[in-house]
């Protein structure tokens, strides 16, 4: 047994009346892929924003049940969410760079936590860019704006952002759906790469993508866990018919 | 939800079934043939032997094309892979129906041997209701009953070692019969083949239901090639 880096047990999670979460129980090891599917509306996204505080931002929300990071109530009254999210990275589905040059998207979250050594900072952006696979692409452009690069280079750029506050577990929410099908293996394979070093778990609706990069596969389904496992036995042979129906095509 | 993958999953699966009809008939009358020395009904089974291969190749093309087009996954993958692997095993069960009615006309107007002849009766019996057990097995997704079948497998090459030592006995007896004797031997090895064939078939259809490979009669096919 590996050593469980994040644990949620009991989680409910209420917009306003509506029980979007209905008891999670979900534990990760350190390292490796988790993807988590299911049809729109489980609650597999929403699961996704609790494990880094995204949802604080939404109004009415109300969240029951424990998250634990390294053991660590991540809930706790006195948790910080800035230190959180620096150890709980987060990957959205459209590639979000910053409106200024590929190294100042980079090193953004440490100029936020006043880091000033050009030497560290240059380290850094050339260490982040190539564990995200895109330092080739743009080591001759670094001072240029991170706008003008394609989208699947955007998002690898925002993967190095990530990267480059050195998070723990780096949570990606379909990271590759507005990318096309090159740039979206692009992104697989950093993160097939960077899996070995970091707790990547990944919200995808691509089952294939899924079955290709992740370790662990859990099915989401009206807001409850159906089923987690080794992803080889969700596809071949899974637990639970429902999880069968859906990555067979049958609804969603 | 229907889908379209169920219904060219159904017309595989009826072209599957099919195949195996086909393959049954073939070994029924390769058997007949034998038993009854009828050389024509032989060279009908040599001449057509091109269909049950053509037939093997047009399933194996629509199962790589369903693969592709559709990446099957969980039941649906074990589906096509199931008659991905039992055509391979029909059209083999085919080449040695083929391999008796070749047999047929070789051992012409040969005396026969009464107690050889008993026991490829029976064999031919045996393996040819055999393949018929194994469609319905299939055609029923029924695991029971194909794990039951590698029993018979078990009794033909129980039978097959005893044509074996027969023939050698009656080779001993009389040198005179060694010609026929060894076609008695190469018939009982092709029935014994047959039922490996269906045996393997009896694996699938376990897999295509519990998703694990097993290995039924994992002895029996030790030293008989």
């Amino acid at each position: 047994m590996s050593e469980e880096i994040l644990t949620t047990q009991d989680l409910h999670l209420y917009y306003g009346e509506k029980e979007a979460l209905k008891g999670i129980n979900l534990n990760f090891d350190a390292k490796g892929i988790t993807a988590l599917i299911g049809p729109s509306g489980c609650g597999k996204s929403t699961y996704l924003r609790t494990l880094n505080r995204m949802n604080d931002l939404i109004p009415n929300v109300t969240i029951t049940g424990t998250i634990k990071f390294k053991g660590e109530n991540l809930y706790a009254p006195n948790a910080d969410t800035v230190e959180i999210r620096k150890e709980i990275g987060m990957v959205f589905q459209q590639p979000n760079p910053f409106p200024f040059s590929i190294y100042d998207n980079v090193i953004y979250g440490l100029r936020i936590a006043g880091e000033k050594d050009k030497e560290k900072l240059d380290a850094v952006v050339e260490k982040s860019l190539r564990q995200a696979a895109v330092w080739d692409e743009v080591k001759d452009h670094l001072h240029e704006s991170a706008l003008a690069l394609s989208g699947g280079q955007q998002q690898r750029v925002c993967i190095a952002r990530v990267l480059a506050v050195s998070p723990e577990i780096i949570l990606l929410d379909e990271p590759t759906s507005a990318l096309d099908p090159v740039s979206s293996s692009q992104i697989e394979a950093t993160l097939l790469n960077l899996r070995h070093d970091y707790t990547i778990i990944i919200v995808t609706h691509n089952l294939q993508q899924a079955s290709r990069i992740a370790d662990r596969t859990a099915f989401f389904m009206n807001g409850e866990l159906v089923e987690v496992d080794q992803t080889k036995n969700i596809f071949m042979n899974p637990a639970k018919k429902q999880t069968e129906d859906y990555i067979s095509g049958r609804f969603g | 939800m229907r889908r379209l993958f169920d219904d060219e999953l159904a017309e595989l699966d009826a072209d599957f079934t099919e195949m195996g009809m086909l393959v049954s008939e073939v070994i029924q009358q390769a058997a007949d043939s034998f038993t009854n020395r009828d050389a024509v009904a032989a060279q009908r089974i040599i001449d057509q032997d091109h269909q049950i291969n053509e037939r093997e190749i047009a399933l194996e093309k629509k199962t790589f094309e369903m693969i592709a087009l559709y990446q099957p996954v969980t039941t649906d993958l074990r589906e096509i892979v199931t008659i991905l692997k039992a055509v391979s095993e029909l059209e083999r069960a085919g080449d040695h129906a083929r391999n008796i009615a070749h047999a047929t006309i070789k051992f012409g107007s040969k005396q026969k041997i009464p107690v050889l002849e008993q026991l490829l009766g029976q064999m031919g019996q045996l393996t040819t209701q055999m393949v018929k057990d194994v469609l319905t097995a299939y055609v029923n997704k029924d695991e029971e009953e194909a794990r039951e079948l590698a029993a018979v497998d078990r009794k033909l090459d129980q039978m097959n070692h005893q044509v074996r030592a027969d023939s050698y006995e009656q080779m001993r007896l009389d040198p005179a019969f060694e010609t026929g004797a060894s076609i008695y031997l190469n018939v009982a090895q092709d029935l014994s083949r047959i039922g490996d064939y269906v045996t393997n078939v009896c694996e699938w259809i376990v897999y295509l239901k519990s998703g694990q490979i097993i290995e039924l009669n994992s002895a029996s096919q030790d030293g008989e090639g």
